[in-house]
């Protein structure tokens, strides 16, 4: 049996139709979930100093610091909680946290 | 032909295990289900089995090792009594919210304090809301009978909870008694191979496993898991009375002793029944209607069929063997008067404590108990509404 596309389950749907045990059918799927929106504090990107050194890419708790090549770009903000740790690792001053969104 | 063989409760429910094979069964020992683990060991070591046996370090762990095995897609189990069961609270609710179909070999005994070894339902009973089944046993047939059923009670498409299967401890578990097993090939045949639709290792199908519900799922996530509940009530019925077919012993929700044209009944779960049996005997003999009800099926709980069955009695005695401490009576007096009310009104039902910490339970008492039924009955005499049996003082 197919299992249920969970893209069509929303906080309108009955009790009938969630799956069995609210089980999530598909991978990767917490890429639906914008936790960008909890940011209080917002990581800004100041690829002039960066280096490329890539020590901010591991620590980031929710893979939102992109790599491409071996270089990084700017942050996901879809999913960016703005936790500061990127910004405390880096040695050369590459990221800055401002308040709010 | 079946087999003819004494077994004590834990050899009878491992020797299940055996013929069943599941894929993994992680423990803990605690007295008095300790043997359980040790058995299926035992069995594993001299290749009579091929269940992945995890030795862990608390029952905390071994229902999580369960539940991460049932999740990965394994027919899995574990054992536990008393404060094990206690220690696992936590993830008997995960289990049964991730539907998963797993089995838990439960040994009864009191929970702590004072600590204390013996016999009571506390443990089971305290976790009667966690959403597990709960399937109770009179003596070592049936706690044989009721594991080789478990699985296909869990796994049923329309259910898909896990099950406990409960007996009591030392009483059942530890005695020695006459046991009719099946031939491994029945069992097997009975049981069948565990097909889970959705797993964690089918790479053909990604998915995940228990993810946080906000306020928005939650309360439909409970109404799936009630309906589920609800649907055990008919496979519990199917499958007892196809394994009647298969060995000859069928299982209902409960077992109705003497009870058609009984005027007075007790209601009482796991082996203190045989014990009501005798005293039910004796009474009929002296021309005392008496009748038992007893109770194999705690969750799902079975209020209406009781009710019915109890419709015809002028008093009943509901025996509790835990306490809940509302100061009124036990847990399976409080669901008992519940349905009376719903179903029965005319039954007066008193609600009696016996059996706690493994305090025996005799058959003087239990025809003292019908006794102190008809006196009420018949000349108006006062029982106490809710009290202690074979307390001192």
């Amino acid at each position: 049996m197919a299992a249920t596309d969970i893209t069509k389950i929303t906080e309108k749907s009955n009790w009938q139709d969630l799956t069995v045990g609210n089980q999530v059918y598909g991978a990767g799927t917490s890429r639906f979930f914008k936790t960008g929106e909890w940011r209080t504090q917002t990581p800004v990107f100041h690829v002039e100093k960066c280096k490329q050194c890539l020590l901010c890419v591991p620590v980031c708790p929710d893979s939102s610091i992109p790599v491409t090549e071996c270089k990084r770009e700017d942050f996901d903000y879809d999913h960016c909680k703005g936790c500061g740790i990127c910004a405390k690792v880096c040695p050369f001053d590459a990221i800055s946290m401002k308040e709010g969104q | 032909m079946a087999i003819r063989e004494r077994l004590s409760g834990n050899e009878a429910v491992s020797y299940a295990i055996k013929q069943v094979n599941p894929d993994v069964m992680p423990a803990f020992p605690i007295t008095p289900s300790t043997e359980i683990p040790q058995y299926v060991a035992n069995y594993i070591a001299n290749g009579e089995m091929d269940t992945d046996f995890i030795p862990v370090e608390s029952e905390h762990s071994s229902m999580s090792a369960t539940i991460g095995a049932s999740a990965a897609g394994a027919r899995a189990l574990t054992a536990t009594s008393s404060c094990g069961l206690a220690l696992m609270w936590e993830e008997l609710y995960v289990a049964a919210s991730n539907r998963l179909p797993l089995a838990l070999c439960l040994v009864n005994r009191a929970l702590s304090g004072p600590i204390n070894i013996n016999c009571d339902h506390s443990d089971s009973m305290g976790a009667r809301d966690t959403g597990f089944i709960q399937i109770y046993a009179e003596n070592n047939q049936e706690v044989y009978d009721n594991f080789i059923q478990a699985y296909r009670i869990s796994e049923h498409r329309d259910v898909r909870l896990p099950i406990m299967i409960c007996q009591d401890g030392f009483i059942t578990s530890h005695a020695v008694e006459n046991i009719e097993l099946l031939e491994d090939e029945k069992v097997k045949e009975f049981v069948g191979e565990y097909e889970p639709e959705n797993y964690l290792l089918n790479a053909d199908q990604p998915m995940a496993l228990g993810p946080y519900a906000v306020s928005n799922y939650y309360m439909e996530t409970k109404m799936a898991q009630n309906t589920a509940m609800n649907h055990a009530k008919k496979v519990i019925l199917d499958v007892g009375r196809e394994y009647g077919g298969v060995s000859g012993r069928s299982y209902g929700f409960f077992e109705e002793y003497r009870l058609e044209d009984a005027d007075y009944a007790l209601v009482i779960i796991g082996s203190a029944a045989g014990t009501a049996k005798d005293a039910v005997d004796a009474l009929r003999e002296q021309g005392v209607r008496a009748g038992l009800l007893k109770l194999r099926v705690f969750r799902p709980f079975p209020d209406e069929e009781i009710a019915k069955a109890l419709s015809g009695c002028k008093v009943v005695a509901i025996m509790d063997r835990s306490e809940s401490f509302r100061g009124k009576g036990g847990p399976l007096g409080a669901e008992v008067k519940a349905a009376l009310y719903d179903h029965a009104k005319q039954v007066r039902a008193y609600n009696l404590i016996y059996g706690l910490g493994g305090r025996d339970f005799t058959v003087n008492e239990a025809e003292q108990i019908y006794k102190d039924l008809e006196a009420y009955d018949k000349a108006g005499k006062q029982f106490e509404e809710y009290r202690y049996v074979g307390l001192r003082g």
